[in-house]
């Protein structure tokens, strides 16, 4: 290996990201705590010129480096450039609350940006090592970014809760990378595709090593049975974290799994595609119910997420392109979604006040109209009601089960038509929780008069972000078409 | 091929036995007649001071923390440092962007405080 073989283009948005970050991480520590606003523009600006050189680097094909670890193809840049706006619009959202309980610090923007550089690593992997590397600098800068008020006893317990389960879900995916390596003799992904199609490797040691794999991934994504960390977590955590960990994070699991499950272990798809379908169905049916029970929005949000997380495998477990791209579609529209969500919610925090019960929407309407359209907006498309993003988002994923005819359910065939109506009943007892709250912010009198003050440029940026939704839901055809053709053009390589 | 592991098994069994005759070699023939003052823990020849479980400083933790980063990094620096020579210019600008990393987490340490006791 020398200088000339080295070509670093693919990653060069993740180099400077690193480089940029560095450079923060230093200078924050020479800046006056009242010039801290020093450290969020320059956060953002990297955000921006990240996304820039994302755009200027891309090409429809895929490219690799690091002796073939890292792959650049257009998944991996849509779904980059995805997240350098949520990270961003995080960073906007959060930074009045942030200042409010005196988490405007340094590390907060640091942190967020080793998560996202972690987020990063983990969606351009082509290697079993990588992923796992980007896996825990991400999960790495979650729990301290968790952890980041000391003195909250809420905040701790969560930390800890993440920090011990997600240790146990890293090692449930080690263990079944181990199995796989044992197998196919190989940590390369496509090299692990290679040896499960030539049909040469142990066939029951490589199904012991896909049932860990798909644990450790249904524990990172939050999925029923692996879920009961998902509503403490987001509880605990302090808002503007939880919509850190609820909202980018998503997208990287879901190349995540895609990497994982698709292009290394595409060829098995008979055996996952059965432990899918238990794993949407539990968590679409556990998730929405409990949530009807509970009173914390954060917690509902909580329970609401795993029930998407469901929604997505099921787009997953179509094992096809289409429906590849449907849960891509789908994942982009819950995070934008999910932002707006607790975008709202922050806005409505202020200095000593957490805007996360229920009873504390009650008559929103009253205090400000504005917030109470972009909340019913976000509820609207989360239950999945026409003309909203959640409900294309939705319908693209049922559809792809639909047009499947059959599942393999590992005992036998079942008519994916029965997962499909059990999937619809589901978003309708879904309903139920979403409406509530539009409930309380338009029928019930309100219960504080306290004034809502939000910086300028969130109000713009939660108005754009919410009013996406009803442009997505309305136009949704540009991003479905963007999704298929980053599916087809990247997994055409592999 | 099992053969192979008999040096293997010879090491388990001697190893054990260093480990085990001596226990057993005493308590069959050394004399045992205890008392009271002989059975009671004390500490350098004196009475305990106080309980075994007491809390020690969190600051421990992080000097530990920080010493595996750094000790981990000569760990690195052993074996490239051997060969250095085979891998050329490219190893060893490898290595300074690696320690570069990580002496932006040095200056930052430092600069927090982290290696000041009081």
């Amino acid at each position: 290996m020398n200088w000339a073989d080295l070509n670093l283009m693919p990653a060069l948005p993740e180099i400077f990201l690193l480089a940029a970050l560095s450079f923060i991480l230093v200078l924050d520590l020479f800046i006056p705590d009242e010039k801290r606003d020093v450290t969020y523009g320059l956060s953002l600006l990297t955000l921006a010129a990240c996304a820039a050189l994302q755009l200027a680097t891309f090409e429809p094909f895929a490219t690799t480096t690091f002796s073939g670890m890292f792959v650049d193809d257009p998944m991996a840049d849509i779904i980059k450039v995805a997240m350098y706006g949520v990270t961003a619009a995080v960073l906007v959202y959060t930074r009045q609350y942030v200042a409010d309980r005196g988490m405007f610090r340094g590390e907060y923007y640091t942190l967020s940006l080793f998560a996202l550089l972690g987020m990063n690593v983990m969606v351009s992997s082509s290697h079993f090592l990588t992923l796992y590397i980007g896996l825990e600098l991400l999960s790495l800068a979650l729990y301290a970014l968790i952890a980041l008020r000391r003195d909250s006893a809420a905040g701790t317990e969560a930390a800890m809760k993440y920090f011990v389960l997600g240790a146990l879900a890293s090692g449930m995916l080690l263990y079944g990378m181990s199995m796989v390596y044992g197998a196919t003799g190989s940590l390369a992904i496509s090299e692990i595709a290679a040896a499960i199609a030539s049909g040469h490797s142990n066939a029951v040691l490589l199904v012991f090593g896909l049932v860990f794999l798909v644990a450790g991934l249904a524990f990172k994504l939050g999925a029923v049975p692996f879920h009961m960390w998902v509503p403490d977590v987001y509880q605990g955590s302090p808002t503007a974290v939880t919509l850190m960990l609820g909202a980018a994070p998503k997208l990287a699991a879901f190349v995540f799994i895609i990497r994982i499950l698709v292009q290394g272990m595409g060829e098995l798809s008979g055996d996952w595609q059965g432990m899918l379908v238990l794993i949407a169905a539990l968590s679409m049916m556990i998730g929405n119910v409990a949530a009807i029970a509970q009173t914390n929005i954060k917690r509902m949000l909580a329970y609401s997420t795993i029930s998407h997380m469901g929604f997505l495998l099921l787009g997953l477990l179509a094992a096809n392109e289409q429906g590849y791209a449907s849960a891509m579609f789908y994942a982009m529209v819950y995070v934008l979604t999910t932002l707006a969500g607790f975008g709202v919610l922050l806005a409505l925090s202020h200095a000593g006040f957490e805007c996360e019960k229920l009873e504390d929407l009650k008559g929103l309407n009253q205090r400000n109209s504005w917030y109470a359209f972009l909340m019913l907006l976000v509820m609207f498309s989360m239950a999945g009601i026409p003309p909203l993003a959640g409900f294309y988002a939705k319908f693209a994923v049922i559809k792809s089960v639909v047009d499947l005819g059959a599942v393999n359910m590992g005992f036998g065939m079942v008519s994916a038509l029965y997962l499909a109506v059990f999937a619809v009943m589901m978003s309708l007892v879904g309903a139920f929780y979403y409406l509530r709250v539009v409930k309380n912010m338009y029928f019930d009198d309100k219960q504080s008069d306290a004034p809502i003050v939000v910086r300028g440029e969130m109000k713009v940026l939660l108005s754009v972000n919410a009013l996406a939704l009803l442009v997505l839901g309305v136009l949704p055809q540009g991003l479905i078409e963007l999704c298929i053709e980053a599916m087809r053009q990247s997994l055409a390589v592999l | 091929m099992l053969q192979n592991y008999f040096p293997i098994l010879l090491f388990v069994i001697v190893g054990l036995m260093v480990g085990v005759g001596p226990i057993v070699l005493g308590k069959l023939v050394s004399p045992n007649r205890p008392d009271p003052e002989k059975l009671s823990p004390y500490e350098c020849g004196f009475e305990a001071f106080e309980d075994t479980r007491m809390r020690f400083d969190v600051r421990y933790y992080l000097v530990a923390i920080l010493f595996i980063l750094f000790d981990l990094e000569i760990a690195f620096l052993f074996p490239w440092a051997v060969v250095l020579k085979e891998i050329g210019m490219f190893g060893f600008g490898a290595m300074l962007v690696f320690l570069a990393i990580l002496t932006i987490g040095f200056i930052y340490e430092w600069k927090k405080g982290a290696l000041e006791w009081e």
